[in-house]
């Protein structure tokens, strides 16, 4: 049956059985790439997108419980590699392979919208479901750090921050 | 006891119904001789096929080799961009296409990408800017010596003329490609990228989510195909019941796949293709059902194979790897003598990004997307099993969500091209995290039985390794073998090393750092051992092993190739390292709370030197916690070739050892994997992770050599050795998990 969805500020409507996991729908429905599948489980965090502005696994979220919700993918985060979290991820180098670095970054700007200066041990608890195989997890730590500097300075100064 | 009586009847039972079949197929050769076997006839690499420079001044250079996030993509490019002398901001990187012909080797193994291209690449790049310079010369009638270049420009400064890259490109395409002997290459002390950190080229596209993995290819009219295998290694399909699957919404086809008699290319299965790949999977995990011969590997276990190694280890052994002196005589005089057991599971490599290859059929000739580090024998693979001409498969390498040795073979890619020659439309296969697990080529178990003695003075006088591992008739399972060079081979006057095989049906093969990511837990923790019997410090009896003068190294086997020849062990390399990294750690002079001790270890792998300490505290007993660990590596002349890839690389080195040490083991039980996602095998995650991993290269007069494996073999015992330190209790067999730890 037709499911009716917003996804990154896009209103969508999908004809999918109802235990689709979003995951599969945001990749070969809507052709966004950018959530990976790693496990189908919520284990390893590569399929984080935000839900109504939540981190959530969609791997394990039928299109049932989605439908009607606000989703945020990767792609939707800015519209070009702008936003502090994806500025700072490249400023630091995180990735290896970069398999894991969308729900990464989805993990850790969905910290960030809650807790814009986040500590060590928020940073942990945040960020505990994302695996990464490369073991990119230090530059995880300071990337999420410089992104809430960045995101600081753009408050105060908005108008450098859209021009820059 | 009458279980295991039964169980090994069954076991040899076992091994004799599967001797000359199924079984001994998966005795594939050693990795070296895999990757030996991809170079086909020497290739001469000419400039053009890697460097194009439009008259814009934009040069796009191609990166030849498989990216699994190793870096290389960056960095073979950079080589040939520095002996160029190329303005990186005019550098555009493409991947090339599987091309032997044209780039030669096309592989991601072994760390091998620097060895084989550091002279190669950057002669490219030298002969690509003389002729530039030629096409100066000629343009202003002055003699090339007199031309000089920076950033993308030629010179001549007597006349004040210069010219740019793109101004030169046309007829530099016409004039001769040097002779690399007539060549000047770069005083290393001028090089602009060598040695800097580089951007990863994909980068951006990465953090905007834009599809550059094998498992985001797509094109029009595409399908999706999963295919279901015995559980059981070796298993074969008798019936399945193909018409209900196909009555499910979306299914397109449903058939059974025969096995192709190469079990690391095509075991026999089910094919389930359909208009979406969740349709597929549904269909996989509630309709079908499969009826398997599950073939005579269900009578195998783990736990067969511990019970028959200690078996072994009382016989004879089957064959001596190396012999000096005379080991047992010397325990008789020796003041301490040791013996141990050590033993270290089976392991899966879980790149985060399943298995999955997309291809096309048509008209004869087959299109294949590939996520593979070994491309080339991928092809040939496939052309065999499809009965068609290698040249007639065009293979594009995309960029892959990890290897580790996963994608060293290419079941998977022949898989969807015999599912794309049955269907004749575009189809993209896709494994589930619970296939990948189910169907790897792991990372061997192995049993060590171990023997050292020290004299009253503290010296390691003799040693007897008897390694009870998989093989038959007298050839290893892939990556099971053990080589009589290991250290402390050389090293000791009175030393055997000696080996005993079992067959098994388990398929093996080689995981990061393969050999090496094991067998240095063991030597370095027995090492370890012996220093605490000679009432030593750990890394002062470390040194004095390597003050031994070696003895004389064994020749290579014949017609082993220059790039894949074992190097002799260089001990002052070695101390280099391990001196190093006990003054960055402060070893011995640090003052540590309570429960916390500082383990040591190094390992030479892969023309690598790496000395590792770990600063770990375990409190109430079995709560573990890596608080700091430093890694120091000799690589060569350079340190790190992109100093941010090989920082990066090598701290991901620390958390992979610290996933082996803690929780990593896939158990076979029936002859089938018991793990199945990431609850039952887990990958460190970012708590557990230290908060600081400290990575020094020493830089010494070498040929600069690779970095994806050699960091990672000895933070392991690194990590258990501190363990002992602060518990009394020594960690012999691997994971911990299962003895009880677990991280704090």
């Amino acid at each position: 049956m037709p499911y009716k969805l917003t996804v990154n500020g896009q209103p969508a409507t999908v004809d999918v059985p109802e235990d689709t996991p979003l995951l599969w729908v945001v990749r070969d429905v809507l052709g966004l790439h950018g959530t990976k599948y790693g496990c189908g489980m919520a284990l390893c965090g590569c399929c984080t997108v935000h839900i109504n502005g939540e981190a959530a696994r969609s791997c394990t979220t039928s299109i049932a419980r989605a439908a009607g919700k606000h989703i945020t993918t990767l792609e939707g985060l800015s519209e070009n590699g702008t936003h502090p979290v994806q500025v700072a991820w490249q400023e630091i180098d995180v990735p290896q392979c970069g398999y894991c670095q969308a729900g990464q970054m989805m993990s850790a700007s969905a910290l960030l919208a809650k807790n814009p200066h986040p500590t060590d041990a928020d940073i942990d608890a945040a960020m505990d479901g994302n695996i990464c195989r490369c073991g990119t997890y230090l530059r995880i730590r300071k990337a999420i750090h410089k992104a809430a500097e960045i995101a600081a300075k753009q408050t105060k100064e908005p108008a450098a921050a859209v021009h820059s | 006891m009458e279980t295991t009586l039964v169980s090994r009847r069954s076991f040899l039972r076992a091994s004799v119904i599967a001797g000359g079949g199924m079984m001994l197929a998966y005795y594939i050769e050693p990795m070296e001789k895999v990757l030996a076997a991809q170079f086909g006839p020497p290739v001469t690499l000419l400039p053009a096929s890697f460097i194009t420079i439009a008259p814009d001044g934009v040069i796009t250079i191609i990166a030849k080799n498989p990216e699994i996030g190793q870096g290389v993509k960056v960095m073979l490019p950079m080589l040939i961009a520095e002996e160029l002398d190329a303005d990186w901001k005019d550098v555009r990187i493409e991947q090339g296409d599987l091309n032997p012909a044209k780039y030669g080797l096309q592989i991601a193994g072994g760390s091998t990408a620097t060895p084989i291209n550091w002279e190669p690449m950057r002669q490219l790049g030298a002969q690509c800017r003389q002729m530039l310079i030629g096409s100066a010369a000629q343009t202003w009638n002055v003699p090339e010596s007199e031309c000089t270049t920076t950033a993308s420009r030629v010179h001549h400064v007597a006349s004040k003329r210069s010219a740019t890259y793109g101004e030169l490109a046309s007829k530099a395409a016409t004039m001769p490609v040097p002779d690399p002997k007539t060549l000047k290459m770069k005083d290393p002390k001028d090089y602009r990228f060598i040695g800097h950190s580089m951007a990863n080229p994909d980068i951006k596209k990465i953090l905007t989510g834009k599809p550059v993995f094998g498992i985001d290819f797509t094109m029009p009219g595409m399908l999706y195909a999963n295919y279901e295998k015995c559980p059981v290694f070796g298993g074969k399909v008798v019936s399945a019941n193909l018409d209900e699957v196909k009555a499910q919404p979306g299914i397109r086809h449903a058939f059974v796949v025969e096995p192709s008699g190469d079990p690391s290319a095509l075991v026999g299965g089910v094919a389930i293709v359909a208009d979406s790949w969740y349709q597929a999977r549904h269909a996989r995990d509630n309709v079908l059902k499969v009826v398997w011969d599950e073939g005579p590997t269900a009578a195998q276990s783990s736990e067969l194979y511990a019970t028959t190694s200690v078996e072994m280890s009382k016989n004879d052994p089957g064959q001596t790897l190396r012999k000096d002196g005379d080991a047992d005589a010397a325990f008789g005089t020796a003041a301490h003598v040791v013996e141990a057991a050590y033993s270290y599971p089976f392991l899966s490599h879980v790149p985060l990004e399943p298995m999955n290859c997309s291809a096309y059929f048509k008209d004869g000739k087959l299109e294949v997307w590939a996520p593979s580090q070994t491309p080339a024998s991928g092809v040939g693979q496939t052309a065999k099993t499809l009965g068609i001409d290698q040249k007639d498969i065009t293979l594009h390498l995309t960029r892959m969500g990890g290897g580790f040795g996963r994608r060293l073979t290419n079941d998977y890619m022949v898989e969807v091209a015999v599912i794309a020659k049955q269907i004749g439309v575009p189809v993209k296969l896709l494994w589930t995290r619970e296939q990948d697990m189910a169907h790897d080529f792991y990372r061997p178990a192995g049993f060590h039985f171990l023997k050292g003695g020290v004299d009253a003075d503290g010296k390691l006088v003799a040693w007897r390794n008897h390694f009870v591992t998989f093989g038959e008739k007298g050839r290893f399972a892939q990556s099971a073998g053990l080589s009589g060079e290991e250290f402390p081979s050389r090293f000791v006057p009175n030393f055997s090393q000696l080996s005993s095989m079992m067959p098994s049906g388990v398929p093996m093969g080689a995981m990061r750092a393969p050999g090496s990511n094991a067998i240095a837990f063991v030597m370095q923790s027995f090492i370890d051992e012996l220093a605490h019997a000679a009432g030593k410090d750990p890394v002062q009896f470390r040194l004095d092993m390597l003050a031994n003068e070696p003895l004389p190294s064994a020749a290579p086997p014949p017609g082993t190739p220059v790039a894949f020849a074992p190097v002799p062990f260089d001990a002052a390399r070695m101390r280099g390292v391990l001196t190093t990294v006990a003054e960055r750690s402060g070893w011995g002079k640090t003052k540590l709370p309570k429960d916390t001790a500082m383990g040591v270890a190094f390992h030479f792998s892969h023309r690598g030197y790496f000395a590792e300490v770990a600063e770990v505290s375990v409190t109430g007993g079995t709560n573990v916690k890596v608080h700091k660990a430093w890694v120091v590596g000799d690589i060569g002349s350079v340190g790190g070739i992109n100093p941010t890839a090989a920082e990066n690389i090598s701290q991901g080195a620390v958390i992979e050892a610290m996933s082996h040490a803690m929780g990593y083991e896939i158990v076979i039980d029936k002859g089938r994997a018991v793990q199945s996602n990431f609850h039952q095998y887990p990958p460190l995650r970012l708590t557990q992770a230290p908060r600081e991993i400290d990575i020094f290269f020493v830089k010494t007069d070498n040929p600069p050599t690779g970095l994806g494996e050699p960091a990672l073999p000895p933070m392991i015992p690194a990590i258990t050795n501190a363990m002992f330190a602060v518990t009394g209790k020594r960690i012999r067999s691997l994971p911990l998990s299962t003895q009880g730890y677990s991280w704090a």
